[in-house]
């Protein structure tokens, strides 16, 4: 299904699987939807217990909407070709997340990164 | 040719195909794929699927080691191997009914009890020490193992910390005075590949595993350490608690780890309390928010 929403570049799949199994946390605050965001890079936060990527994107009416993407532990991470240099502030990057806030907040659990070049950031079917 | 050229390309072949060598190749990092790595950056090499291992050495669990077939395998994030916290009869706990008043109190991130960010009482998620036995019931990682004549000293990746389990023959204390994080071992080998230990004293604040389970002060905690072979030590975890349960249970039960080559440098894996907070805080907004929605 997809839906065009607020210019954003965003396609929402409403998935049968599982939300990422973080953890530390849990997972009680995401719901299992998928979308998919276009957005520049503000932070990439290298942290325990879990990464944090933080990137902007416009809605339809040019507002600049904070997204925040939360991803596994730097420890599990480094594993999949991941590290503290994956990203910097002002990279384009598409994001797809899996497992949304159940409020509508713009946050969700990351499982794919699409840098400019094409370069894919994943756990590939990991989580 | 020289004799000196011969020895050269001798040592060179040799260290080609050294241990040192291969540890400090490095693999194309690539992304979706799970390439394993320490805490230098090596790749760590894969255990073959048909491993031929030397026998056991005689009283000796020294060496690194991680979990096997995955090393994430001992992340136990819904509770332990043999009861996870997922509503099935078979993993039912023989609570009392202190014990199950207790485990409901706490509210945990994961499990059949798991609750939003903002309501958890995790004291681990506030990087309160994660305490024994949840040091080996959640996020078991690689170890080191030492050894004296006097003790084993097992250090974990999980939390970065250290136990010290005294074979010199001292019993357990018969009066706790100070409580502990991580309480008061000893052990003893029952045969040549066999070391059980006995844990006491352990702190009544910390959870048994990561999905709340209770325990009290009289908590004793049996760990079976048993070397099949060169390059596997098994470990059976027994909880022991019979104001919480009404007979022991076995969090692990023969749950394997693999001997690790000597170049293996544990990854730092510490639980940093302004992280922690860090992370609290950005997630728990979205949780408040979640609740202040639904009270509308």
């Amino acid at each position: 299904m997809k839906i065009c929403l607020r210019g954003f570049l965003v396609v929402v799949v409403y998935s049968a699987l599982a939300a990422s199994v973080f953890a530390h946390h849990g997972n009680a605050a995401y719901d299992n939807k998928t979308m998919t965001v276009k957005g520049t890079v503000t932070s990439w936060d290298w942290k325990n217990p879990h990464t944090f990527l933080k990137f902007d994107a416009k809605d339809e009416k040019g507002n600049i909407v904070h997204w925040l993407g939360e991803w596994n532990a730097p420890s599990t991470l480094v594993n999949f070709g991941i590290t503290a240099k994956s990203f910097k502030p002002g990279d384009e990057v598409t994001v797809t997340m899996n497992g949304m806030s159940k409020t509508g907040q713009p946050v969700g659990r990351i499982t794919k990164v699409i840098l400019p070049d094409g370069q894919e950031l994943s756990m590939g079917n990991e989580r | 040719m020289s004799k000196r050229y011969v020895a050269g390309t001798l040592f060179a072949a040799v260290l080609a195909f050294s241990p040192l060598m291969s540890a400090q190749t490095t693999d194309k990092r690539e992304s979706g794929k799970n390439i394993h790595r320490d805490g230098w950056d090596r790749v760590v090499p894969k255990a073959p699927v048909d491993q031929k291992s030397d026998p056991a050495p005689v009283r000796d669990l020294t060496g690194i080691w991680e979990p096997t077939p995955g090393y994430r395998d001992g992340v136990f994030a819904t509770g332990p191997k043999e009861y996870p916290s997922d509503g099935k009869p078979e993993h039912q706990l023989p609570f009392t009914p202190l014990g199950l008043k207790t485990w409901k109190e706490h509210k945990p991130g994961f499990g059949t009890t798991a609750v939003p960010i903002a309501e958890n009482n995790d004291p681990f998620d506030i990087c309160d020490p994660i305490g024994f036995p949840r040091l080996e019931l959640f996020n078991l990682r690689a170890i080191q193992i030492f050894q004296t004549k006097s003790q084993v000293a097992i250090m974990y990746q999980n939390d970065q910390v250290w136990r010290n389990i005294w074979m010199d023959g001292r019993e357990l204390p018969k009066e706790i005075l100070e409580p502990r994080w991580y309480g008061y071992s000893v052990g003893k080998w029952v045969d040549d590949y066999t070391f059980v230990v006995e844990t006491t004293g352990l702190d009544e604040r910390t959870w048994i595993d990561n999905v709340g389970r209770p325990h009290s002060d009289a908590l004793k905690v049996i760990e079976t350490w048993h070397r099949i072979n060169h390059d596997i030590l098994e470990l059976t975890l027994t909880i022991d608690d019979p104001k919480m349960y009404t007979k022991p249970w076995n969090a692990l039960n023969k749950f394997r780890m693999r001997l690790q080559p000597e170049w293996f440098d544990i990854r730092e894996m510490i639980c940093s309390a302004s992280e922690a907070q860090d992370y609290n805080k950005t997630v728990a907004d979205q949780a408040v928010a979640e609740k202040n929605a639904k009270k509308k």
